[in-house]
């Protein structure tokens, strides 16, 4: 693991599936990143109001407002904000959609939590 | 167990007696009435024939027997205008003249006689001795005086034997003389005994007492009755009238008759009817033989072509119905594959979960040092919450795969409101993502319906899907509605979608018929559902307004003896 600054960064985790919220936060905090879990679209454009985040994971299909709407306020609210899809199988067209509305990378769930945080790092160095 | 299928084998008998009978009765009708009249016109033209033949036959005899009576009569004349009664009263010229006579007309005279006003027969030439006979008081002699000649009727006479006589009157001193001769029976006789028509046909000669005046055969005699009747009308002169009548043997006979010598005489003609029209007879026996012949190759060839078609029609009817099952098959699929996306993610969530928990688990282990308490017990809520998952991804394919095994189409005792619980299980994760709430309201007490489970699930599935995809992102509701009226099962499905068009609504239940975008939608599933419905003997209606939403409605027949079915399904409001 690299990027151990005395920074931490803060990621917004957004996913209406609370039992994957609560194992994500846990697995992520043990790796230095400050999580804010939430399980709607609603609360995370609250939570962005209230504090930036460095990077959002926005799951894409959520019952209340869609990730595609999500990643489309975040962007408004904070463009230098990085966006990281996840998509279940078969919904990469949805996910390519989200790359060109200015996301920076997808993941299709169930994935490897290395290859998310290999993801969130890269977002930081641009 | 009983499936709807196939048509019974009694439509296809019933199929082909009606086109055997369809066939048959086009084709030998217009024979039979064509053979019908054709032997209805030749008998027409047959009868005018036979009976011209008859009238042409009659009407020569008749001349040839009035020219012999008068012949003989111009003989008799002749001879007592050529000598004076004296002369007559000389026996040795009665016989020169007889015998002259005889010489030229084949014995036809049998002899000659004069007699004098009392009926006294002066002078005899001839066979028999008869000079000084006396024939006042003869039936003849009283005819005889009365006119210049005379032909009598046929007699037995002093001799005894049938014959006739010629007379002719001759004036002498004041008296009147007869000059006589006998004609001969058979010779006459054989005027009309060779007239012959036919194999049966035959002429003779009547007076109108309807006495004799020709040997009379057989046959004649069986037919007097008819011939009494006959000679009751007044003949017409120099015509040939022609009946059929039966005679006493109950022969259908044709009979003729023509006046002769002035009316007094009558010759008659008469005929087997089967004789005269023997050739009738023959073409009507061809014509029916053929007519028959015929009829039976048209019979066998309809009915060897009937049962041809019906085959082919049964083999067309099977395959149709494979291919039915097909495309049940096929729209089942698509409408699995359009649900697939939702139940995908629906397992990828607890997959995904899975996978982090081990992989936390993996990160408690691998920390340094022993074990703490806490952490164990954070090993063991990972594993517990593994284990949920791994539960919930098993209740998902189960849902899954009990709709998605080969349609079954046998039928059973369907208990419709545990179908829409299990359709909106499967629909349920779809709803959610698009933002539907789904309502149920389901009579507890809904009879089972006899229809195949996997049909009307599917069935269910299309109307529920189709209701979802009928709502925009702004949300909405589908309901799901089961109720009994009159023994039967209603199950409706409304949403409050977009509608209908209504130039659409008449074609929705059209095979391919879809607005839904190309790839998203095969336009089979609302056409499949009107299949199965149709085939249950149910209906399918649809009412829509744009704008509104669509209600769907399949009513089903109930089974007769159906206890409720035991629900098992959710009441109200699943979201």
């Amino acid at each position: 693991m690299s990027g151990q600054g005395a920074q931490r960064l803060k990621v917004l985790l957004v996913d209406d599936e609370l039992g994957y919220l609560e194992v994500l936060q846990k697995r992520m905090s043990k790796r230095n990143l400050e999580v804010t879990p939430v399980s709607s679209g609603t609360e995370a454009v609250r939570q962005a109001r209230q504090q930036s985040f460095d990077v959002a994971v926005v799951d894409l299909k959520m019952e209340d407002m869609d990730g595609i709407e999500v990643l489309k306020v975040l962007k408004m609210m904070d463009p230098k904000m990085a966006v990281i899809i996840l998509t279940g199988h078969g919904s990469e067209q949805a996910a390519r959609e989200g790359m060109a509305l200015g996301a920076f990378d997808y993941l299709t769930k169930p994935c490897e939590l290395s290859d998310l945080l290999t993801r969130i790092y890269a977002s930081q160095e641009r | 167990m009983q499936t709807a299928r196939v048509r019974p084998a009694t439509y296809y008998r019933t199929l082909t007696r009606n086109l055997v009978l369809f066939v048959v009765v086009i084709s030998l009708l217009p024979l039979f009435l064509t053979g019908a009249i054709i032997l209805y016109q030749f008998k027409q033209a047959y009868q005018t024939k036979v009976e011209e033949n008859l009238e042409v036959l009659l009407n020569k005899h008749r001349r040839t027997i009035d020219a012999f009576l008068v012949d003989r009569l111009a003989d008799i004349r002749v001879l007592a205008r050529s000598y004076t009664v004296p002369e007559l009263e000389n026996p040795a010229l009665l016989k020169a003249k007889l015998n002259l006579l005889r010489e030229e007309y084949n014995g036809v005279y049998v002899d000659l006689g004069l007699v004098d006003d009392k009926g006294a027969q002066v002078a005899y030439a001839g066979p028999y001795n008869l000079t000084g006979a006396n024939y006042s008081t003869a039936q003849w002699f009283k005819q005889a005086t009365g006119s210049e000649h005379f032909v009598s009727n046929v007699f037995a006479g002093l001799r005894g034997s049938p014959h006739f006589i010629v007379a002719a009157k001759k004036r002498f001193e004041g008296r009147d003389w007869l000059l006589k001769a006998t004609i001969d029976f058979e010779a006459f006789n054989a005027l009309v005994e060779n007239i012959r028509i036919g194999e049966t046909g035959f002429a003779f000669i009547l007076n109108r007492q309807s006495e004799f005046q020709t040997k009379p055969r057989q046959e004649v005699i069986l037919a007097s009755g008819a011939w009494r009747e006959l000679l009751q009308d007044p003949l017409d002169q120099g015509k040939v009238t022609i009946v059929e009548r039966p005679d006493s043997l109950d022969r259908e006979m044709i009979y003729a008759a023509a006046p002769l010598k002035n009316g007094q005489w009558i010759i008659c003609a008469q005929q087997v009817v089967a004789d005269a029209f023997v050739h009738l007879v023959q073409a009507q026996r061809a014509a029916i033989a053929i007519f028959v012949l015929g009829g039976l190759a048209i019979v066998v060839a309809t009915l060897i072509l009937a049962r041809r078609l019906v085959r082919r029609i049964a083999e067309a009817d099977e395959q149709k119905e494979a291919m039915n099952e097909k495309m049940i098959e096929a729209g089942r699929l698509a409408s699995i594959g359009e649900l697939a996306a939702g139940i995908a993610h629906e397992i990828n969530n607890p997959v995904a979960i899975m996978v982090e928990e081990a992989g936390w688990i993996e990160d408690l282990m691998s920390d340094e040092g022993p074990l703490s308490e806490e952490t164990l017990s954070e090993i063991q809520r990972a594993v517990q919450q593994i284990q949920e998952q791994g539960d919930r991804c098993k209740q998902i394919t189960h849902k899954l795969l009990s709709f998605a095994r080969k349609t079954d189409p046998t039928i059973k005792q369907v208990d419709i409101n545990g179908l829409v619980g299990e359709v909106l299980g499967l629909v349920g994760q779809k709803s959610r993502y698009a933002g539907v709430k789904l309502e149920t309201t389901l009579d507890k007490n809904l009879p089972r319906v006899a229809a195949s489970p996997s049909e009307l699930q599917q069935v269910l599935l299309n109307l529920v899907n189709n209701a979802v995809d009928a709502i925009n992102a702004e949300g909405g509701t589908v309901s799901v509605t089961t109720s009994q009226e009159n023994g039967r099962v209603r199950l409706s499905v409304s949403d409050t979608g977009i509608g209908i068009a209504d130039a659409n609504l008449a074609r929705i239940f059209d095979p391919f018929y879809t607005t839904k975008p190309v790839g998203q939608g095969t336009g089979l599933g609302l056409s499949i559902c009107y299949g199965i419905i149709n085939k249950l003997g149910g209906e399918i209606k649809v009412t829509s307004a744009k704008g509104k939403g669509s209600t769907f409605t399949v009513i089903l027949p109930a089974r007769q003896d159906s206890a409720p079915a035991p629900t098992g399904a959710p009441q109200a409001g699943q979201s």
